[in-house]
Order: structure tokens, then C-alpha cells, then sequence
């Protein structure tokens, strides 16, 4: 949710708002939490003092230097004040205050903040404003390499290319990404983002991507994400059919045939048996007394954990196969 | 008390074949995945051997949990600044918590509360996080739904539904999403936390939400969960979100359901039983209720579809595992739950593992399902808003009297 670090680094000689002379005009308005409070955060002395003075300010409605001073303050301390953001970005914009400042500026509190809303949303707003998006990959570069899995980190990063157009690089990327991790699912995301929107899954890109994905999922059986962004180019063959793909089924068979019971594999299986008897296309290899079996074996063995969903996938066959003889 | 069901828990054994297989390729997500389930199993093993004396166990601290959350709803320490912008919330998950564990709190402590949420009620309608602040759509929901949990005519009667209306409106894109605040971020939360209040309070009006199911499909990606907007990963949180949007507007049948469930139950963890957020993520509590609430309109939709294979007593995910990751490994000793062990406790995590935990335990509002101690029993909740599904039949029975508010439409 939130980050819970907030500690203010100020230096010793903090000096208290009410002993700035040039504040000494504001009257600082308490916060009117009504006569009975409840969850009562036992505020610092300065982040209440601060506080204070930026809703006397929010009430004047001045938009000034001092002003944009004090909204740093009151988002230092708590960052996730979209109030203050709100405020800071309105006096930026009265003040026409140079913007490649700010942002540097958001981007330090990001870096110590990095998973907060309020930070990234004052970021994109001011890339907006810029119209320049010459920091963000970079930027972005940074922060995932800390964490390679933030998720407004990637947002961010997913807005700047698609607004601004800079795609080029991406897939580059996003291969570094999954060579260092290869269980990295937001990278696995971001490769189908990067090719829905550049190329499109033409039917070359989809033998491409399939005999890719392959290849790393032989390197590495038990890794969900290759198993899903496979499913995922499925969807772009010309029927959506698992089955039209021949590479696909032969994949699967090979797989199990070197003794592979990989969960996933399994219920690839599953759904090819399925899908080719609603096709009406009856395969020794994939038919319905196999689905059965599978989802016995991964129910009871192999994927233990959802033997509910492998049993309600039983009786879904077992339905199917029934409609199927008393139709006949 | 009520009746329940005979549970079926796995033991040690099973749960320690489950480990994690690194396939020789060892990465930074196998590598905190190992260290989570040495964590994880060292819990179970410290439990199996205290199940061997003591019939209770595992035990919810029930009193434990009680007096934190109590102490929290009155007084916080200071490194909860960074949360002042979300006081709201801080009540609805003291108060929502407090309400599973059927904990009593007296009038004048309700009228305490509905004082200070009125506080943070804006003059233009909405609730911010806090007095003074701009009213923002995530505080709003949080603010109704710990109303709503008080539920008295008081409580009620804070909610100014014509503004709240005309709030909602000025937060509503052309294309059916909706921003969180002012000029604020968009994502999937934005409808659904718009759609929970105005079906809570009975401001509904479908022109509200027109396009809306057609932007949250966009948000399914291609594992089949939803993310925070188009082209983002499945998510946990957002899939919540975007699914109960859109059986609120009766528009599920838009997503790809095949998908949508293949993709959340694969969540729920082969060891640890709690679930992950994400496709190679960690297990964390808090999506107990998350990923767990969706299995609610998941089996809902099923049996729609086709009532004859679904099985009414079970939800489609392992309900004894879940309770049991939530309460031996996300318990502190001193009150408060956690996400995963070696975290600290928080009222976020307190509110959404026991939201998780009680949705583990009421299939139906006849089937029970118990793991542990018979008085680790919470109230059940209604998933569309995760409050108490009492406090959810109180609540639309109050606003279905009061007429849609008729507003000027922008
Ligand atoms: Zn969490």
C-alpha cells in the first residue's frame, strides 16, 4: 500500500516556520479534527507546525516561491499528500517555474519514495507539461534496476512509451530484463506490450515469439509467466485456436514425453483435448478420456493445491462428453 | 453456534513436497521464493508440533487483534504521517476488522467516529484523507463503507448523496474510466471504488457508468487477471477491483472468464496456501481477501452459467490452506496481522487477512468451513463492498427508501 518511511532528514538547525521572518505574515490554522478525534497520528512537532501553515496557505490561496518551499516540506513528510501535490502543481504552473527542476526534484523523492502514487502521477504530469520525455527511460532504468518489478515504475514507463512513441529500444530491453530473471513477469508483460504495439502478432512474429518462448521454457519447465505470455500469442492466430498451431501440440508432446508433469504443461493439455472436441475433430493423442486423466493426475499429484478447480475442469469435460452422447 | 463443516488440511509431509524446484537457474524471484517458503515451512513445523498438545490450534488471537486495532482506532504513533492522507481508510480497516471479529464498540465511541468522518466529508461532496483535504475517490469508498459499518441512522445521515453524486460526476471520463481525485491519476480503482459507494448508497444511475465495463475489459491482460490500466501486468488488487466493477454492472460476461479463472486460482500459493498478487511474486496476506474475494463472484458467475458443475459447497481455491497461512504465519504474538512473516504488523494487512480469512471460512451462509479453534469464526462479509454482509443488508435497506438524488448531469 503505502511506505511507511518517512523520516525527515533535516540538519540540526532546524529553524521552526513560526521563527522565519519572512512567514512572520501567515496565521497557521490548526487542523480541525472536531472536538472527539479518532485515529490521532501523534504528529512531530514540524510536520504539524508545517501543516499548519499550508492550510493557511491552501485558505489565502497564495502562490508564491515561499510557497513552493513549503509544499516540499509538506510532502517530504508525507509524500502521499496529493493535496500538496496538487497545490505545488499549481503554483508551478502560476509561477511558470522551470520545470526540468522539478523535474530532478521528483525524481529524488521517487528514488527514496518509489512506490507511492502520488510521486509518479506529479512526474507524468510534469513530463506532460514538458512535452519531453528524454529523462524517463533512464530514469525509469534506474529505479527497475533496484526493484525490476515496481509497478507504477513500469505504468510510468509503459505512458512514456506509448505517448512519445519509443518503442525502438524496448524489446532490447525487456530481453536484458529476462536474461538476468527469466521469471520476470512484468518483463514478459512488457514484451507483449512492446509488440501489440509495434509489429502486431503477424503470423511471422507469432512463429517467431512461439519458438522463443519455447526455448525458454525448456530452460526453465516450472516458470508460469513463459507458460502464460505463450497462451497469450495464441490468442493472436488467425482462429485463436491452441490447435491450429502445430508447433503447439508437438511442443506439448514432446515435453511430456521427456517425463515432464509440469502443472502448466498439463493443463496446455487440458485445453487441447477440450478445444478439439468442441472442434468436432476427434485425436487419438489429445482426446477426451486423456483431459480426464490429466486432471485426475494434477488434482491428486500435481498441482495439488487447486484440486477444486481441477474437479469443477473434470466436470466440465465429463458435460461436455455427456450433451455429446445424448445428442448423437 | 453455528454448524460446521469437517475440514481437510494437509499435512507436513504434503506441504513440504510442495518446495519450490529451481530447475538449476537460479534468479532473483527464485531466490526470495526459497527464502519465503524456509519461513513459511519453519511456521508449519512449529505448529504441527504444538497441534500434538493443544486441540485449539492454530488459535486467532482474538483479544490480541482487538486491542491492537482498538488502540489504533483512538491513537497513532508517528510513522503513520505518511498515512494522514488516508485517515479514512485507518478507520474502515479498524472498523471492518473490529466488525469480523464481532467485537462490540459503544454509541458514544460510533458518534465519535461519524463526528471525525464528517470532518473529512468535502463541501463539494466526497471524502478526503483527512480535514481540509480534497475529497478523493479511495478515501470516499473507505469513509462509506466505515459508515455504513456503523450503521446507525446517524452514520447514515453524514453521507451528503447529492453532493457525492455530483462529486462522482466530475471525476467521470468520456470514456467510461475515472480519475481518483482532481486532475488526479486514472486506473481501475476509480470505478470500482465510484460504483461500490453509489450502489451502497443507492446514487446509482447507469448514464454514470456508460463505457465504463468497456474500459475495465481493456484492462484484462493477456495472463487473464486485470491491471491498473490498458497494457499493464494482472494484478491482484486491480483484478478485485475490475471484476466486482463489472458484475455490479452486470457486464462480466464482456472478459474472457476462461482466462480470468485460470489465472487467479493459479495465485493461490502450492506451499505457503496463502496467495501472490502476481504471476512469480511473493505470497502476501493481504491479497487473501484481494484474490480471495474474487472467487466469490467467479463462483457466482459460474453457477450462473452453468449451475450443474459447480460444486455450491467449495469455493474454486484450497479454503483450509488459506486459513491456515493466515493464521500461522500472519498472526503477531502481540496483536495485528502481518503479510508474510518477519513483516510488521499494519492495519491494512490486519483488515485484508481477516476480510481473507473469513472468506476462506463461509463458503455459503450455511457452509462453514473452520480451520483450528471453533471460535476463529468471523462474521461473513458481502465481497461487493467488503463489509460485513450484515452491515451490507442494513445499509441498502436504508438507501433504497431515499430516491436517486436527480443532479444536473455535466
Ligand atoms: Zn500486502
Amino acid at each position: 500500500m503505502t511506505d511507511s518511511s518517512s523520516d525527515c532528514t533535516y540538519e540540526e538547525e532546524y529553524v521552526f516556520y513560526k521563527n522565519r521572518p519572512h512567514w512572520k505574515d501567515v496565521t497557521p490554522v490548526p487542523q480541525d479534527d472536531g472536538p472527539n478525534p479518532v485515529v490521532a497520528i501523534a504528529y512531530t512537532e514540524q510536520f504539524r507546525e508545517i501543516y499548519d501553515y499550508f492550510r493557511a496557505i491552501l485558505r489565502s490561496g497564495e502562490k508564491s516561491e515561499r510557497v513552493l518551499e513549503l509544499t516540499n516540506d509538506a510532502a517530504q513528510l508525507n509524500p502521499a499528500n496529493y493535496t500538496v501535490w496538487q497545490y505545488r502543481r499549481e503554483v508551478l504552473s502560476h509561477l511558470k517555474s522551470n520545470l526540468s527542476d522539478e523535474l530532478n526534484y521528483i525524481g529524488e523523492t521517487i528514488s527514496e519514495h518509489p512506490k507511492n502514487y502520488q510521486v509518479w502521477h506529479h512526474r507524468r504530469v510534469i513530463v506532460e507539461w514538458l512535452k519531453d520525455p528524454s529523462k524517463e527511460m533512464e530514469f525509469t532504468n534506474v529505479i527497475l534496476a533496484q526493484d525490476s518489478k515496481n509497478y507504477h515504475a513500469w505504468q510510468h514507463r509503459q505512458w512514456v512509451v506509448a505517448t512519445f512513441k519509443l518503442y525502438d529500444l524496448e524489446l532490447e530491453f525487456v530481453n536484458d530484463l529476462l536474461l538476468k530473471d527469466v521469471r520476470n513477469n512484468s518483463a514478459w508483460n512488457q514484451r507483449y506490450f512492446v509488440i501489440i504495439h509495434t509489429s502486431g502478432f503477424t503470423p511471422n512474429v507469432i512463429k517467431n515469439e512461439l519458438e522463443y518462448t519455447a526455448g525458454k521454457i525448456r530452460e526453465v519447465v516450472n516458470n508460469e509467466s513463459a507458460w502464460n505470455y505463450l497462451r497469450g500469442i495464441i490468442c493472436h492466430t488467425e482462429s485463436g485456436n491452441i490447435t491450429s498451431e502445430e508447433f503447439i501440440m508437438k511442443f506439448c508432446e514432446d515435453l511430456y514425453g521427456t517425463g515432464c508433469r509440469c502443472p502448466y504443461l498439463l493443463a496446455l493439455i487440458v485445453d487441447i483435448c477440450e478445444e478439439l472436441f468442441e472442434l468436432g475433430a476427434s485425436d487419438e493423442i489429445f482426446s477426451m478420456q486423456r483431459a480426464l486423466q490429466v486432471c485426475d493426475d494434477l488434482a491428486l499429484e500435481h498441482d495439488k493445491i487447486r484440486k477444486e478447480y481441477w474437479k469443477f475442469i473434470s466436470r466440465r469435460i465429463n458435460q461436455a462428453l455427456l450433451h455429446r452422447t445424448t445428442a448423437a | 453456534m453455528a454448524e460446521m463443516e469437517p475440514v481437510n488440511r494437509r499435512n507436513l509431509e504434503e506441504i513440504e513436497a510442495e518446495r519450490f524446484r529451481d530447475e538449476d537457474r537460479r534468479t532473483a524471484s527464485s531466490i526470495e521464493q526459497e527464502e519465503v517458503e524456509k519461513t513459511v515451512l519453519s511456521r508449519f513445523e512449529l505448529f504441527d508440533k504444538r497441534a500434538e498438545v493443544d486441540i485449539d490450534c492454530p488459535l486467532l488471537l482474538r483479544q490480541k487483534h482487538a486491542a491492537f486495532i482498538k488502540g489504533s482506532l483512538l491513537h497513532l504513533h508517528e510513522s503513520y504521517q505518511c498515512l494522514d492522507s488516508s485517515r479514512p481508510w485507518l478507520v474502515y480497516w479498524s472498523l471492518h476488522s473490529l466488525a469480523l471479529l464481532e467485537e462490540h464498540i459503544e454509541p458514544e465511541e460510533c458518534s465519535k467516529i461519524v463526528g471525525f468522518l464528517a470532518k473529512c466529508q468535502s463541501p463539494n461532496g466526497g471524502f478526503g484523507g483527512g480535514p481540509g483535504q480534497l475529497p478523493h475517490l479511495a478515501c470516499t469508498y473507505a469513509a462509506v463503507n466505515a459508515l455504513c459499518t456503523i450503521g446507525t441512522n446517524e452514520a447514515f445521515g453524514v453521507i451528503n448523496r447529492e453532493k457525492l453524486l455530483e462529486f462522482l460526476w466530475s471525476l467521470r471520463q468520456p470514456d467510461g474510466s475515472f480519475f481518483m481525485h482532481e486532475n488526479g491519476e486514472v486506473d481501475v480503482r476509480g470505478a470500482y471504488c465510484a460504483l461500490s459507494v453509489s450502489k451502497l448508497t443507492n446514487i446509482f444511475t447507469p448514464e454514470l457508468f456508460e463505457g465504463s465495463a468497456e474500459w475495465i475489459v481493456g484492462c484484462q491482460s493477456y495472463e487473464g487477471g486485470f491491471s491498473a490500466c490498458p497494457g499493464m501486468e494482472a494484478h491482484g488488487g486491480y483484478s478485485f477491483c475490475g471484476l466486482a466493477a463489472l458484475f455490479m454492472l452486470g457486464k462480466e460476461h464482456l472478459c474472457d472468464m476462461k482466462a480470468f479463472m485460470r489465472w487467479i486460482t493459479n495465485r493461490q500459493m502450492r506451499l505457503e496456501g496463502g496467495f501472490q498478487g502476481r504471476t512469480n511474486k511473493l505470497v502476501d496476506a493481504c491479497y487473501s481477501f484481494w484474490q480471495g474475494g474474487a472467487f466469490l463472484f467467479l463462483h457466482n458467475i459460474l453457477f450462473k452459467e452453468n449451475k450443474s458443475i459447480v460444486n455450491s459447497d467449495r469455493w474454486l481455491f484450497n479454503q483450509e490452506a488459506l486459513q491456515e497461512y493466515i493464521l500461522m504465519c500472519c498472526q503477531q504474538s502481540s496483536g495485528g496481522l502481518i503479510d508474510k512473516p518477519g513483516k510488521p504488523r499494519d492495519l491494512y494487512h490486519t483488515c485484508y487477512a481477516l476480510s481473507g480469512l473469513s472468506i476462506a471460512q463461509h463458503t455459503s451462509l450455511v457452509k462453514k468451513y473452520v480451520v483450528g479453534s471453533k471460535i476463529n469464526l468471523l462474521a461473513p462479509i458481502h465481497p461487493m463492498f467488503n463489509i460485513t454482509f450484515d452491515s451490507a443488508v442494513k445499509t441498502m435497506k436504508y438507501f433504497e427508501n431515499l430516491p436517486v438524488p436527480q443532479i444536473g448531469i455535466p
